[in-house]
């Protein structure tokens, strides 16, 4: 079989003939599915099937009517809010997490386990537990009020005006500690000369993190925005497992609006119009990332 | 393709530094134990650490008490009676519909898609990742770059193609079907994590082997293989737990009969009958992230460096 | 391992089946996990048991909207189970009309279905083009109001008889510390609350202006308004309720922490579970107690086209086992449900089927909106009503305003 490595003047489509041949498994999944898909579901985005494929099209028929609904406004305000706090959060609580961990602190491996393990359980485990710890009859606020201050109120996921922090409650938890891994990777990346020298300068710690760190850093912060935005822009399980949208059409998100529309109003055209509006904002988040990416260095 | 080339160095660039992690931290030394510095750093990591170490903790507690107790109050009090009951009914006894077996068959369902689905993936990717690395043609960076914009889909985008195309090959609600998913969808991390584990790899020994006229399997096997087995382990732990706490593929590519422990897990949690045990809950909660933890603990430093090589996965 | 020895390993995972399904064994999917429907489920597993078959149960939780796309994405997948459950209407229609369903006339012929299925609206909405192509299995109504004598006591008010009394009860028994009206946190709860209230407050007329003629100048109308000023009233009554499923709001009916609760009468399953007794521990207003109309959705069972012979004598076998007067008298009992069948005598039913008997006898049954509105209007309605009664700070105009949007575009 390996013979055509060899052949002499090989023909082109022969050339390392094995080694095609063993890549077929990923280029049919490439071209079949991460393509093949994309595109078959933007296009059928234009029709208006119902529970099964159709293609009869009705132009932006789907679009106009997803950005009349209201839920899907809701969801799209609800994935801004999440999407812009969880980023904010945990990229600064991974940060601040991984600079403490940076102080040649004792029991590092210690602290680093407890921070990290929340990312092994899946959402769905993560939203019962915190679904459990937000319980206002048993949870947080039943032991305050228990406690003698009988007014407070802490029901996050039955408020519909605080539901969505609910939820990012527990996705910071379940997430932080992988940003905080990326980000002390990072640090440790940071050559110690850099540190002498701003400590022979006299300038405080804060600042050098602020103003020398961060700035080189930059990389793992946008490489870890990118993992962070990508992850975001899937939230489902959390959502379901938590509050399953509610209450009312309070925390949903446009992942569950797709699945819904697609499954249970049975309406394939109106989820696939959906998620088409998800793979461009997937776009919008990764093409400016590339850009910069690329714009900021040379190419290799 | 811009961004690909930059991803992967931003992936290479992780696994480089990832094995810093462990070498040792910086920063300025600590000084006296007691000073007014270390109480605020210690007590930030401290109460950090208390705040990730809860939701673990009211599970714990919550498991082992009994429903009365549950009722009567505070979900962080330590049980006054433990009883290891509501284990025994998550595992064996809870109900969905008629089936009254608990989670136990889930979790036989789990190890079974589990298996097959972890072995068939990493050999699919492993030599993808190393034809890519060692055998390039035309069109298979074109492939790759595909394959790494792939990882950032939104799952629902690609549910219904994937739907069909199972449908047309006969496969779909088989185990098959699930684990050609789990092969697809695990992909794209998996095949770049091989691939710059082996680009990363002295150019000399391939050049050497092939200079003795071995081929492409030969390669793979002889110098490849032997010299990637952490890689293996990495993306071993990663499908592993990625596979174990999949839903929604769950969900829609299986039948309620094979369902896995996670889908099984959410089942049992709506299926009131009564009041909501939730000590039954927490009990089956914590069984179904039983397998993931345990090899989250067991591997430790691995994890570490699986995740930040293959965070992109997200 | 070379290729040869991988496509072995391969091979392998494809002969490894994961359910080994008998000729007989027939897989029936439904989403009947509460403790009142599990014990009516058994009742049909054990009745087909007796004909030779296996009842495989695949029970999906966490309600229709849950299981639905689960049965739905199976069939279209080209895996079909041996029966599932829908409520029956247009949920099923495209499927159908795919071929993906199998035609049941033959079985009805036989069983004569067409004189013993009463009302014959039940029929009618399992017949597409001439064919039937399901088995209805009960009657359901929404229209009801459960009421825990109790509470009332409690609160020292009489026990109401209609909505209006309900209302005006409603300051004393959140004085008592009682929620006065339970209403879990899923969608179709709240929709059914408000065409329940739209019948009760609305009547016949306007129920079939809005839903049979989808006429956009009724939904606008002033009798609409009032409705929707009565589902503010309703919203006022339920707040802080903070369940999620119907019965964990029953339950809270059950055990006196709520007084009522507007829902189908598949609630009373939950009252007989919990040993509570009809006109003693609690009482039940068909209606809302204001009119005598009731809607007959239900559930019903349809049949995948199957390749394996066998399997589908199974499926004749359990649509027969389906309508027999004896398995349709055990399984409404548990279920709290009507039966379908005219010609039975249901002689242990309690004080509130026996209600729910009469309305239908007078043939006061009206088709209900599963069957009238296709699943993306009523998903629309849906997410409208959820969103309505889960925020205090969305007015009724506002609400009927795209209430009268959702029914002009409806279908």
């Amino acid at each position: 079989m390996t013979a055509h490595a060899h052949a002499k003047r090989p023909n082109q489509l022969f050339r390392n003939l094995t080694a095609k041949i063993a890549s077929i498994p990923m280029i049919l999944i490439a071209l079949g599915i991460f393509l093949g898909g994309s595109i078959w579901t933007v296009v059928y985005s234009f029709t208006s099937s119902r529970l099964l494929p159709r293609a009869t099209f009705v132009g932006f028929d789907q679009f106009e009517r997803l950005w009349a609904s209201s839920r899907w406004i809701i969801s799209i305000q609800n994935l801004a809010i999440y999407g812009i706090l969880s980023l904010i959060f945990s990229m600064v609580i991974g940060f601040v997490l991984a600079a403490l961990m940076d102080q040649k602190i004792r029991f590092e491996n210690a602290f680093r386990t407890i921070f990290l393990y929340p990312f092994a359980l899946s959402f769905i485990v993560t939203g019962l537990v915190w679904q459990w710890i937000l319980n206002p009859e048993f949870g947080i606020q039943g032991i305050v009020r228990s406690l003698g201050w009988t007014s407070f109120t802490f029901d996050p996921l039955y408020n519909a005006d605080i539901v969505i922090y609910g939820i990012l409650i527990a996705g910071l938890w379940q997430g932080t500690g992988l940003v905080m891994c990326l980000m002390l990777a990072g640090l440790r990346g940071i050559d110690e000369d850099i540190w002498k020298a701003a400590r022979v300068d006299g300038i405080p710690m804060w600042r050098t993190y602020l103003f020398i760190v961060i700035p080189m850093m930059r990389p793992v912060f946008i490489t870890t925005l990118v993992i962070i935005a990508s992850g975001i822009v899937k939230v489902y399980d959390l959502v379901v497992a938590q509050t399953s949208g509610g209450p009312g059409t309070a925390s949903e998100v446009p992942a569950k609006y797709v699945y819904d529309y697609m499954f249970q109003a049975q309406n394939l055209g109106q989820g696939f119009a959906a998620s088409t509006m998800m793979l461009l904002t997937v776009a919008i988040i990764i093409i400016p990332w590339a850009y910069l990416e690329f714009g900021g260095k040379k190419r290799g | 393709m811009a961004n690909i080339s930059t991803l992967n160095t931003a992936a290479a660039g992780f696994d480089a530094v990832s094995d810093q992690v462990a070498t040792g931290p910086r920063g300025r030394k600590p000084r006296r134990t007691f000073s007014p510095r270390n109480i605020m750093l210690y007590g930030t990591l401290i109460v950090a650490a208390l705040y990730y170490l809860l939701p673990l903790y009211v599970m714990v507690v919550t498991s082992l008490k009994g429903m009365p107790e549950v009722r009567m109050g505070n979900i962080f009090s330590p049980p006054m009676e433990i009883t290891f009951e509501p284990w025994v009914k998550a595992w064996a006894e809870a109900c969905t519909g008629l089936n009254c077996d608990g989670l136990s068959r889930g979790f036989w369902n789990s190890v079974r898609i589990l298996i097959p689905s972890v072995v068939v993936s990493i050999a699919v990717a492993s030599v993808s990742g190393y034809a890519l690395a060692n055998w390039r043609f035309k069109g298979s960076e074109l492939f790759f770059s595909i394959l790494i914009i792939g990882a950032f889909i939104p799952y629902q985008v690609m549910l219904y193609p994937v739907v069909i195309a199972l449908r047309e090959i006969g496969v779909y609600g088989t185990l098959t079907g699930l684990v050609i998913v789990h092969t697809i969808f695990g992909m794209p991390i998996l095949t770049l994590l091989f691939r710059n584990y082996f680009a990363s790899l002295p150019v000399e020994l391939f050049k050497a082997a092939r200079i003795d006229g071995a081929g492409f399997w030969q390669i793979y096997f002889r110098i490849m293989l032997p010299m990637a087995l952490p890689i293996f382990v990495v993306a071993m732990i990663l499908q592993v737990t990625g596979i174990w706490n999949d839903f929604l593929f769950g969900v829609v590519f299986t039948r309620p009969d094979v369902y896995p422990m996670t889908v099984q897990l959410n089942n049992i949690v709506n299926s009131v009958q009564g009041v909501k045990e939730y000590n039954v809950n927490m009990a089956a909660t914590l069984l179904t992230g039983a397998v993931p933890l345990i090899v989250y603990f067991v591997s430790g430093r691995l994890f570490v460096r699986g995740i930040a090589a293959g965070a992109v996965k997200g | 391992m070379n290729f040869r020895a991988m496509a072995a390993v391969l091979a392998a995972t494809v002969v490894l089946p994961l359910g080994v399904a008998q000729a007989t064994d027939l897989e029936v999917t439904h989403w009947w996990t509460s403790g009142g429907e599990a014990a009516a489920v058994k009742e049909l597993a054990t009745k087909f048991d007796a004909s030779g078959n296996k009842w495989v149960d695949g029970a999906i939780a966490g309600g229709g909207s849950t299981a639905r796309p689960i049965m739905i994405s199976r069939i279209t997948g080209g895996d079909p189970m041996g029966a599932t459950q829908f409520n029956h209407g247009r949920q099923a229609q495209e499927l159908v009309e795919a071929g993906l369903m199998r035609d049941l006339t033959a079985v009805a012929e036989k069983g004569n279905w067409k004189e013993v299925i009463k009302p014959s609206s039940l029929l009618d909405s399992c017949t597409i083009d001439g064919k039937i192509y399901c088995v209805p299995v009960n009657i359901h109504s929404w229209q009801w109001l459960w009421l825990n004598n109790e509470a009332f006591e409690k609160a020292g008010v009489p026990v109401p008889k209609d909505w209006n009394e309900f209302v005006a009860a409603g300051p004393k028994l959140k004085e008592a510390g009682i929620h006065p009206l339970a209403l879990g946190g899923q969608a179709w709860q709240a929709n059914g609350l408000f065409d329940t209230l739209l019948l009760a407050l609305g009547g016949k007329e306007l129920h079939e202006a809005v839903y049979v003629k989808k006429d956009a100048e009724a939904a606008a109308g002033p009798e609409v308004a009032k409705v929707f000023e009565a589902a503010a009233q309703a919203r006022e009554l339920s707040m802080g309720t903070n369940v999620q499923d119907w019965n964990q709001a029953t339950n809270m009916v059950i055990t006196g922490k709520a007084a009522g609760q507007v829902m189908g009468d598949w609630a009373q399953g939950e009252f007989q579970i919990a040993g509570k007794v009809a006109g003693k521990d609690y009482s039940c207003l068909p209606g809302l107690g204001v009119s005598q109309y009731i809607t007959t959705g239900g559930d019903a069972f349809y049949f995948p086209v199957l390749k394996n012979e066998e399997a589908s004598k199974a499926q004749d076998a359990l649509a027969e086992v389906l309508v027999a007067p004896e398995t349709q008298v055990a399984f409404n009992l548990k279920k709290g449900s009507l039966p379908i069948r005219g010609d039975i005598d249901l002689g242990t039913a309690n004080d509130c089927m026996k209600k729910g008997l009469e309305i239908v006898a007078k043939g006061n049954a009206l088709t209900s909106t599963d069957q009238l509105l296709s699943p993306d209007s009523q998903s629309q309605k849906q997410d409208l009503m959820t969103e309505f009664f889960s925020s205090a700070s969305m007015t009724p105009e506002a609400a009927q305003k795209r209430f009268v949007e959702i029914i002009s575009s409806a279908d």
